[in-house]
């Protein structure tokens, strides 16, 4: 385990949906992460030597999510990988969203914590299919996680693919899981500073969503400096302000999100016919 | 922070190099670590050493080989040296900047026996 921040793989777990049937047990209903040191010894040379390696030290995690983006481009699937600190209000983002649009169109989605299925409880509550991933220790999604999560939940073609990932405005920046885009969620309540103080997260998504708006006039949160933050780490950032609680400012968030998944299907409809 | 996930990738990539090149033990691990990318020297050669306990790279010693950052500025149409993401444009003070360095994160080379 990582005395620095507690990262460990080892701990990982995958819980597919079965919070509604009691009656059958799922033999696979949990993936374990994370392999110790292998302890492989070749026989090898007793001279010192130079060994040139050149490779990417996130490689493995990119050739997966490359994979997941091969699958979810072939199908016509939208995959957004919803990124924050915690308690900005994701999981009420998107419980609102899927109330929303789930008669629209076929909805899926993954949820990372590190511990307990309560926000795919919350996300099944409105019927809509989820699957809960559990990191342990560890403080981010990887894209094997989630291609394995993604053969569990089967996705339709040209559906959307929710993926909330473990509330931590740090590591998630890092782990490309084969996804569409990153969205960035800031609640109010946080800071201004936030897009410079962790700025790899906001220069990694494409769009940032200002959440719990109805809260302004009780805070002193300066919302154009936050914009100006933003657009300082990451020019091309999109923005949307919003609040899940009361609904102002969703309809934006609808139209990006319906305007982006058919920008998914053009190709996927031509390869198709 | 992810170092310790990162540190795991770096001796995978060791241990496959091991079967391949032909090598039982690992003495000095050279990483390529842009300022830009999100990754903590410190907590890397901290989490690098309890990683490779035990392993084929017990005991090796780990250096980072930092690259500086640069960016296009589609202002001045010219690279640009930034410390930092969020820099401006040294010349015309815009935030008009496409990263063209520093978010390398490469195990370069191997000394081993």
């Amino acid at each position: 385990m990582c005395t620095v921040c507690g990262c460990s793989e080892s701990e990982t777990q995958l819980s597919p949906d079965n919070s509604h049937s009691d009656s059958h047990t799922h033999d696979d209903s949990h993936h374990h992460y994370g392999h110790g040191a292998s302890h492989s010894h070749a026989p090898g040379f007793t001279q010192s030597r130079m060994v040139q390696i050149e490779q990417d030290i996130l490689g493995k995690n990119n050739e997966y999510a490359r994979a997941n983006r091969q699958l979810f481009s072939n199908k016509g699937i939208l995959a957004l990988n919803l990124v924050s600190s915690p308690g900005s209000g994701k999981t009420s983002l998107l419980t609102r969203t899927l109330q929303t649009l789930k008669n629209e169109l076929p909805i899926t989605v993954i949820e990372g914590d590190q511990q307990t299925n309560q926000d795919a409880e919350r996300i099944r509550a409105t019927g809509v299919s989820a699957i809960q991933i559990n990191t342990g220790k560890g403080c981010h999604l990887n894209a094997q996680q989630v291609g394995h999560a993604i053969e569990h939940l089967a996705p339709a073609d040209a559906s959307m693919l929710f993926i909330e990932n473990v509330g931590n405005l740090v590591c998630p920046a890092a782990f490309d899981l084969g996804e569409a885009h990153k969205v960035a969620i800031l609640s109010i309540t946080e800071g201004e500073d936030k897009p410079i103080k962790y700025p790899d997260m906001f220069y990694a998504a494409d769009l940032l969503i200002l959440n719990k708006v109805d809260l302004l006039p009780y805070l002193d949160f300066d919302i154009d400096q936050c914009i100006n933050y933003a657009r300082q780490v990451n020019p091309r950032i999109q923005i949307i302000q919003l609040s899940a609680k009361n609904g102002d400012g969703m309809n934006a968030w609808y139209q990006w999100l319906r305007l982006t998944h058919q920008t998914k299907l053009i190709g996927f409809q031509a390869t198709s016919s | 922070m992810h170092e310790m996930s990162l540190c795991e990738n770096v001796l995978q990539i060791i241990q496959t190099e091991s079967q391949r090149q032909h090598f039982s033990t690992v003495k000095t691990v050279w990483l390529e670590i842009g300022s830009l990318s999100c990754v903590e020297p410190d907590a890397m050669l901290f989490n690098f050493e309890i990683v490779c306990r035990d392993t084929l790279a017990d005991g090796a010693s780990l250096k980072i080989i930092r690259t500086l950052g640069t960016a296009w500025c589609s202002n001045c149409l010219k690279e640009v040296p930034v410390q930092q993401r969020f820099d401006e444009c040294p010349t015309c003070h815009t935030h008009q900047l496409q990263i063209t360095q520093g978010d390398e994160m490469k195990i370069k080379e191997l000394e081993v026996e």
